[in-house]
């Protein structure tokens, strides 16, 4: 390449250095709620020190001390993450680093190489999360990078000078001889030109990335395996339950789904939305049927009008889809992600859920479920572990004995709820060692997972056929939106009891305790509600509209920005061109569409905008071509008055007309360094005045001016 | 298309600097249009493109949408500083400046003019010679920037200001444009003054018709020497002695009052450079001296004076023999 090379070992303006801290501090400000505090903290001491360095001229650290911070950074994150590898622990360590790299931050080198990996480490925040002010906070760390990528690249003539003195009195006694040039270039006119340009290059960046954005072809991922800390953050239900797991995640404000109803929300106490179904009881805990389990799909007669509506699942890392109960599934189609519908009608996806989907479901509010009971499911259905919770099995073994029904049985352990002093609360007391009987004949204190596991335990101990069933029950409306905002702290567990005749009805143990709980919502069951996070409240009106304007402002976000994938890109394409885009196809819009962009902003951006010319010059440049036409040119090393001189002896018909001109010209133009000179701005209005006479008298004198 | 078949008889292996076009100046301007500008991705541009790719795959991996959309925020500026770096370079006016006249072996400095006529600041603008230091300016919209060029001289004559390799990677640094131009812009380059010390030829020598003249007067001061015995007292320098060791005389010149004739047939020798070399000692002495001096050359008498304009027309006279 016969192309000259820009030396890169200069030292770019204190701006760079500056423009650098900034935008760190605000990525690392996003990683303080994601890494552990000791990173952003050591982050903050290497960042000051670099401030130091740059505003007291201190000494940059040699390699002695920056070798055993390296390796000891590296260890500092090997202890507190167990690994180097790993999501966390791999952007733990790059982000520890970059901080340690800012004390060998110095020629424009290190400042490029310092900002592209910077742009790494802060585009990685959307790892952790994805809000919309995390968003906007990003952007402006961008911004602020690009502005340092420009400064460093700032050369001229005084930062070259400066830099070769620095070199050549590397010396300390010498060293504030280079820190006063350093300084005597800070022109305050650097930061705005810096800021502009890299607001610019964002802007007119935009057109792309929303081409590119919508166009792209977006690939399913995972292209490969991802690191198994990478879902650590998702809450959501788990596949077993024990007494404290939901109480647990009734603390989180969370959101878990929003549902779009197409017809009306149904009412709150119809509102349960199936999840996990849990059949083996083992002690306390209890878990779903195997995976694996060779049932048969439970009949299922619909009455009524369907609802269909349309979910937003947050992602949980498991593979539920939530449905109103009770969903009826055409076929394996209309769902997402190969998904498929379990013997026990809950809906499980083929892969975990690991970014936000949207799904359309269609339930039916009256049912019945599984008409006949086969063998296996009723020994299923049955199952408990020998010789637990005496007093309880002695309970159900006395209303077995009374003779009484199943529905009689039903009856009587809801009224044993209804009329003993039973408490729904969130922090329920310790379970003992046999804890259905000391939930029921001792504490009496619970949370809905206490009651629906007491109440299965109860019926399969009658022999009545019961299972416990978790999901979420009831939601809030957001009116901004009209939609259904479901969050963790809803999450719930009731029971299915099976019925000759009636199939697996519901019943709901916690509405006994708290028919509050069903009718609006957790909130206004609970007594100790101090203890639900802010949002799930029902003080403060004034937030909780707040917030509902911002849900669903985050709802769009959701949808449009994060959610945003094959199918809604096919969906979105299919709307705008009227006709069935094949995936392959997006490629060759995307070419097409990205050229004819590229062309316009290059358009724009590279046109000769001749036309800014100013006025004078125009003029004088017309009187050239004139001249030149007559056979008289201008000389680059020639004045205008010189110019004039020898072109009116060439011209002698002309002479007094060129040289008027030639004398007006360089009249205007001196006296524009005198207007750049003008303090007082009345001498500078009466030259201002005087020039634009000049400028018409000049104008009119090139039109004039006829030559041979 | 029959004629253009026979074109590889033709082809010539050029070298690589060949194949890139240079805006060549005529009647001494000249512009580096979108023809003569030339761009590739700095090292800065390919790491930046690794950037591009591993926010990418991560984001398909993690299946992040907004990670998307931030990749893709990023290549449009990549993409679009591209243009920014190229139309900082893009029609800019390249002008010759001056070059003053120097001795062969001394570095000539050609200054070139470079003028912006789009009305938009241009930043960080390297000009240089090939292998040459590069010069930094930034040119202010409708402004112009003079770029300060050194090469070093090495015969007399005139020197051609070689191509000039105008760079610039402003604003990212991503990118690396550049652009040739060749000016008219040439610096004479005056004789170099022999080193060998050879009187100045006096009145008496070789009949030559030359004249040292008397070198000390009382108009002009020239110096000091030692205080020798018989010094006038009013003479004596005592602001500079009292700095020195010893008295120190005031020296004064007056106005030559004779002319001294430089003749190339005076110079001895075989080499005419040589030759040359030594009357442009001549010259350069007698000129310190302040002397009137005139110069005969083969083809060129020029009539005895002094100053400024006769010391560099009798140069110049030299330099183009």
């Amino acid at each position: 390449m016969a192309t000259q090379k820009i030396p890169n070992k200069l030292e770019p303006s204190q701006q760079a250095i500056y423009w650098l801290l900034i935008s760190l501090s605000i990525t690392f400000t996003l990683y303080a709620f994601n890494l552990n505090n000791w990173v952003p903290a050591s982050f903050a001491v290497f960042a000051i020190w670099r401030y130091l360095i740059e505003k007291n001229n201190w000494p940059y650290p040699r390699l002695w001390l920056r070798l055993p911070l390296t390796i000891a950074g590296g260890v500092a994150v090997l202890a507190s993450y167990g690994s180097l590898f790993g999501r966390d622990a791999s952007v733990a360590l790059l982000a520890v680093m970059i901080a340690m790299k800012l004390l060998e931050t110095r020629t424009k080198r290190d400042f490029i190489v310092m900002v592209i990996l910077s742009y790494f480490l802060t585009v990685n925040i959307l790892l952790f999360t994805q809000a919309i002010w995390v968003c906007l906070a990003i952007l402006l760390a961008l911004f602020s990078l690009t502005a340092c990528l420009i400064s460093a690249s700032y050369q001229n003539a005084s930062n070259q000078k400066a830099s070769n003195q620095k070199a050549s009195y590397q010396n300390a006694s010498y060293q504030n001889i280079s820190l006063q040039n350093k300084q005597a270039l800070n022109h305050t006119q650097a930061w705005k030109v810096q800021a502009k340009l890299a607001g610019k290059l964002l802007l007119q960046a935009l057109p792309i990335m929303l081409v590119l954005f919508v166009l792209f072809p977006r690939i399913p991922g995972p292209i490969w395996g991802i690191p198994q800390d990478a879902y650590s953050g998702m809450t959501g239900l788990s596949d077993s339950m024990e007494p404290g797991n939901i109480n647990q995640l009734s603390l989180s404000s969370k959101v878990a789904f929003r549902a779009e109803f197409k017809s009306t929300i149904p009412a709150n106490h119809q509102l349960y939305w199936r999840g996990p179904v849990l059949w083996h009881q083992e002690g306390r805990r209890w878990t779903m049927t195997s995976n694996n389990i060779n049932l048969p799909t439970e009949t299922l007669e619909t009455a009524g009008v369907a609802t269909d509506y349309t979910i937003t699942l947050e992602p949980h890392n498991r593979n539920w889809l939530l449905m109103l109960d009770l969903p009826k599934v055409p076929s394996t189609d209309s769902l997402p992600d190969e998904a498929a519908i379990k013997h026990d009608m809950q809906v499980l996806s083929k892969l975990p859920i690991r970014t936000r989907i949207r799904y359309e479901g269609h339930s039916f509010l009256q049912y019945t479920l599984g008409a006949t009971l086969s063998d296996y499911e009723r020994t299923l259905a049955l199952q408990l572990i020998d010789d637990e919770n005496p007093k309880t099995r002695q309970l159900a073994t006395k209303w077995v004995n009374e003779q009484k029904s199943p529905v009689d049985i039903i009856q009587a352990a809801l009224s044993m709820f209804r009329n003993q002093p039973f408490v729904y609360t969130l922090s329920p007391p310790l379970l003992g060692s046999e804890p259905v009987d000391d939930f029921l004949f001792n504490t009496k204190r619970g949370f809905c997972e206490h009651y629906a596991s007491s109440f299965v335990y109860l019926m399969r101990a009658a022999g009545v056929p019961a299972r416990i069933v978790t999901g979420y029950q009831g939601g809030e409306i957001n009116p901004s939106g009209n939609y259904l905002i479901v969050r963790q702290s809803d999450a719930h567990a009731w029971a299915e009891v099976w019925l000759q005749d009636k199939g697996w009805t519901r019943v709901d143990p916690t509405s006994a305790v708290s028919p509050s709980r069903i009718e609006s919502g957790i909130a206004a069951a609970l007594l100790d509600s101090d203890l639900l996070p802010l949002l799930s409240r029902q003080d403060y009106p004034m937030l909780k509209k707040l917030t509902l304007n911002w849900d669903a402002v985050n709802n769009g976000w959701n949808q449009w920005v994060l959610g945003y994938d094959q199918n809604t890109q096919l969906a979105l394409l299919k709307k705008i061109l009227h006709k069935d885009i094949a995936w392959e196809d997006i490629g060759l819009i995307l070419v097409s569409t990205m050229i004819a962009l590229m062309l316009l902003v290059s358009y724009f951006l590279l046109r000769n905008n001749a036309a800014a010319l100013d006025p004078v010059k125009k003029a004088y440049q017309q009187f050239l071509k004139k001249l030149s036409k007559a056979g008289v040119n201008k000389l680059a090393h020639e004045g205008a008055v010189g110019f004039g001189e020898r072109a009116a002896k060439a011209l002698p018909d002309q002479s007094i007309e060129i040289q008027e001109i030639s004398a007006l010209y360089s009249s205007i133009q001196y006296a524009k360094h005198e207007i750049i000179n003008a303090n007082k701005t009345a001498a500078h209005c009466k030259i201002a005045a005087h020039n634009n006479h000049k400028l018409n008298l000049l104008k009119q004198l090139v039109k004039k001016l006829k030559l041979k | 298309m029959a004629n253009s078949l026979n074109i590889p008889g033709k082809f010539k292996i050029t070298s690589p600097k060949t194949w890139f076009r240079t805006a060549i100046a005529i009647n001494s301007a000249t512009r580096l249009s979108r023809r003569h500008i030339y761009i590739l991705p700095t090292r800065f541009g390919w790491l930046f493109a690794l950037l591009l790719l591993a926010l990418l795959t991560g984001s398909i991996n993690y299946s992040i949408s907004l990670g998307f959309a931030m990749t893709f925020l990023l290549a449009g500026v990549g993409a679009i500083s591209m243009l920014h770096t190229w139309r900082n370079l893009a029609n800019l006016k390249i002008t010759a400046g001056r070059a003053k006249p120097v001795f062969a072996g001394e570095n000539a400095v050609f200054e070139i003019n470079v003028h912006e006529e789009n009305n938009r600041a241009r930043y960080s603008i390297f000009a240089s010679f090939t292998a040459g230091k590069p010069d930094v300016q930034d040119i202010t919209a409708m402004g112009e920037s003079t770029f300060k060029l050194t090469l070093h001289s090495q015969k007399r004559g005139w020197l051609k200001a070689p191509k000039i390799t105008f760079t610039t990677e402003f604003p990212v640094s991503l990118f690396h444009v550049w652009a040739y131009a060749e000016t008219e812009c040439q610096c004479l380059i005056y004789p170099t003054p022999s080193l060998h010390s050879q009187t100045l030829p006096s009145i008496d020598s070789d009949g030559a018709t030359g004249q040292l003249s008397t070198t000390q007067g009382d108009d002009d001061f020239a110096g000091h020497r030692n205080y020798q015995f018989g010094d006038s007292p009013k003479r004596v320098d005592w602001k500079a002695s009292s700095r020195e060791q010893g008295l120190l005389i005031k020296q004064f010149q007056c106005e030559a009052s004779s002319t001294l004739w430089l003749d190339f047939n005076a110079t001895t020798g075989n080499n005419v450079e040589l030759r040359i070399s030594q009357l442009t000692r001549w010259v350069v002495e007698a000129n310190k001296l302040n002397l009137k001096y005139g110069l005969r050359l083969p083809q060129l008498n020029i009539q005895p004076n002094n100053g400024d304009s006769h010391y560099h027309q009798c140069l110049t006279a030299l330099a183009l023999m």
